[in-house]
């Protein structure tokens, strides 16, 4: 019994995986017959080259960043608090938009700086806090993060105001609203070994987690090395969002609200609720995904779907008087 | 206190202080203390209490003094023994979560659980039983959060007893606590500390010291006052000096108790 929402979850992950293969505008919009696939070589080259690497991206993203909000709302203690918060997710906006208009608009490029960035916005961040004259860690932590992040999308603010408005600025705006038009096998392969790793240490220390959320005295008693189990979490898990965010752009709402669902249908205790959030976040960037690439003609950038999908699915969950699994 | 066998806690020439720059909060503390004993440590606001409790269980490191913990130098233990050693039930904890009251207790089973560990049937078992032992099943189901303050305080406990330590510290354990409840706590203390735990709790009040302890530590202002067992130590005379105002001991069904 105490597995069967896993298996579930699982199972219905797996169904959006196969599914999203056929669903896109080729040949036709909405829905490819998969016996297209012996038939036409194209289809081939689509599904296999184009379709999967994205697929499998976009599955990574959402567990990555689903699962690292779980952890840093936990260790934060704060409900509120979403992945990139630590000047992740702005430093990367920053570094794709310097790259965009100073280098060049390749993907790679773009995601190069962006990635460098995002590590730079978290540097600056944690030393920030460790240099700030106020409160405790936690709160020095959150307030060295906005004030980063406050830095870096200002930065961004003035280069798009430099940006050449007809290639240029488009190209930015797109980028910083997130999207994975760009995705193929060779980005897929730069994130797998960081968001992989990352998400087996946080699923192996779930029920540790729970620890984390305590007071730090009340941590200590209970045997924690709260320092080095904190930096070791959040380090991964920060790891694991400036991955994606550099080849994804900037997608809200899944750090921030998935954790949230997986807590109210599974309880808070993150043994359950850290599995499931990872689980719910992949699912939910795969179905937003295909939504973005099969909608329309043009690609709908993927942060704002996230953001209007994830925000109805949250109020109706919240208000529902859903029973919660008992594991 | 006691010369004969090892103590349970053992503190020498303790000195302690926040920041270089501000005056030392412990200067010179000695103290041993037996296993087996229910000790308090009475004060008024600001001796030094909750600090001397976050040195015993290794939060805070003295800058000068040496520490025995069961005969042994605290630092000769790394974390893990220590946390199946020494329990800490800290006056108030804000839970962000809303765990069950059943999970906020098992997390007392850490100190016993390897890294990558859930708790099992077993572990389930402890915490229940300790959750019984201060009558707090009916709530194992309520979300930790939504509970009153005297019941969060009595969560508190139950998890402290899941850990099952051979020395248990408690902060101030019966601030939110109405008679009723207050009795509880006070009889399952009563309880391990007859199966060998050693207590020590710190409060302002000396009536509960008077009811409930074996012992009784006098602090004021990061120094110790006196140390003794209740009847010789709990007296008018150290009473007045601990809290710097005229204290009047009268004896009440062979107890003592204080007026002020």
């Amino acid at each position: 019994m105490a597995r069967h929402p896993f298996i579930f979850l699982t199972a219905l992950l797996l169904l959006a995986l196969v599914l999203s293969l056929f669903v896109g505008r080729y040949p036709q919009p909405y829905w490819m017959s998969p016996t297209l696939l012996q038939e036409d070589e194209l289809a081939r080259q689509l599904v296999f080259n184009l379709r999967l690497p994205r697929i499998l991206t976009a599955i990574l993203l959402g567990m990555a960043l689903a699962g690292a909000g779980a952890v840093m709302q936990m260790i934060f203690r704060n409900p509120l608090v979403e992945p990139g918060f630590l000047g992740v997710s702005q430093g990367a906006g920053f570094g794709a938009a310097l790259a965009i208009i100073k280098i060049s608009n390749a993907p790679l490029v773009v995601e190069m700086s962006a990635a460098l960035f995002a590590i730079l916005g978290l540097v600056l961040s944690y030393f920030l806090a460790r240099n700030l004259r106020y409160g405790g860690w936690v709160l020095r932590l959150v307030l060295a993060g906005i004030a980063v992040s406050a830095l870096f999308s200002s930065g961004v603010g003035l280069l798009k105001y430099v940006a050449d408005p007809l290639k240029q600025l488009p190209e930015i705006t797109f980028w910083l609203l997130g999207g994975l038009w760009s995705v193929t096998w060779s980005e897929l392969l730069y994130i797998v070994p960081v968001v992989v790793p990352a998400l087996v240490v946080v699923w192996l220390m779930r029920w540790r987690l729970n620890l984390l959320s305590l007071s730090d005295e009340t941590a200590f008693s209970l045997g924690v090395s709260t320092g080095r189990e904190r930096a070791l979490l959040l380090g991964v898990s920060v790891a694991a969002t400036a991955a994606v965010v550099a080849v994804a752009g900037i997608v809200g709402w899944i750090g921030l609200i998935v954790p949230h669902l997986a807590r109210r249908v599974m309880g808070t205790d993150a043994q359950n609720s850290l599995p499931a959030s990872i689980l719910l976040g992949g699912i939910f960037a795969l179905l937003c995904d295909d939504i973005a690439r099969t909608l329309y003609v043009g690609e709908i950038p993927l942060g704002i779907l996230t953001s209007l999908i994830g925000a109805v699915l949250f109020a109706a969950i919240m208000m529902s008087r859903a029973q919660r699994f008992k594991p | 206190m006691n010369a004969s066998t090892t103590h349970s806690v053992s503190l020498s020439d303790l000195r302690f202080g926040y920041d270089k720059r501000l005056p030392t909060v412990l200067h010179g503390l000695s103290l041993d203390i037996p296993p087996g004993t229910i000790t308090a440590i009475l004060g008024p606001n600001g001796a030094g209490k909750t600090t001397l409790l976050h040195i015993i269980l290794g939060l805070l490191s003295p800058q000068a003094g040496k520490i025995l913990i069961d005969g042994k130098p605290q630092t000769s233990y790394s974390r893990r023994q220590m946390s199946r050693l020494i329990g800490l039930v800290p006056q108030s904890e804000y839970i962000p979560f809303e765990f069950s009251v059943l999970e906020f207790v098992l997390l007392g089973r850490a100190p016993y659980l390897g890294p990558f560990e859930m708790p099992g049937e077993a572990d389930r078992h402890i915490a229940l039983e300790a959750l019984q032992s201060i009558g707090l099943e009916h709530l194992q189901d309520r979300p930790a959060p939504a509970l009153s303050g005297g019941e969060r305080q009595l969560a508190m406990v139950a998890r402290a007893l899941a850990q099952k330590p051979r020395i248990l510290l408690l902060d101030e354990p019966t601030s939110h606590l109405d008679l009723s409840n207050r009795d509880r706590i006070l009889n399952a203390l009563r309880a391990l500390a007859n199966d060998g735990v050693t207590i020590i709790f710190t409060t302002h009040d000396p009536n509960l010291v008077a009811t409930t302890a074996d012992y009784v530590v006098l602090m004021r202002q990061g120094a110790l006052l006196s140390a003794g067992p209740i009847a010789t130590t709990l007296t008018a005379k150290h009473l007045s000096a601990t809290y710097g105002l005229p204290v009047e001991v009268v004896n009440l069904h062979g107890r003592p108790f204080i007026i002020s």
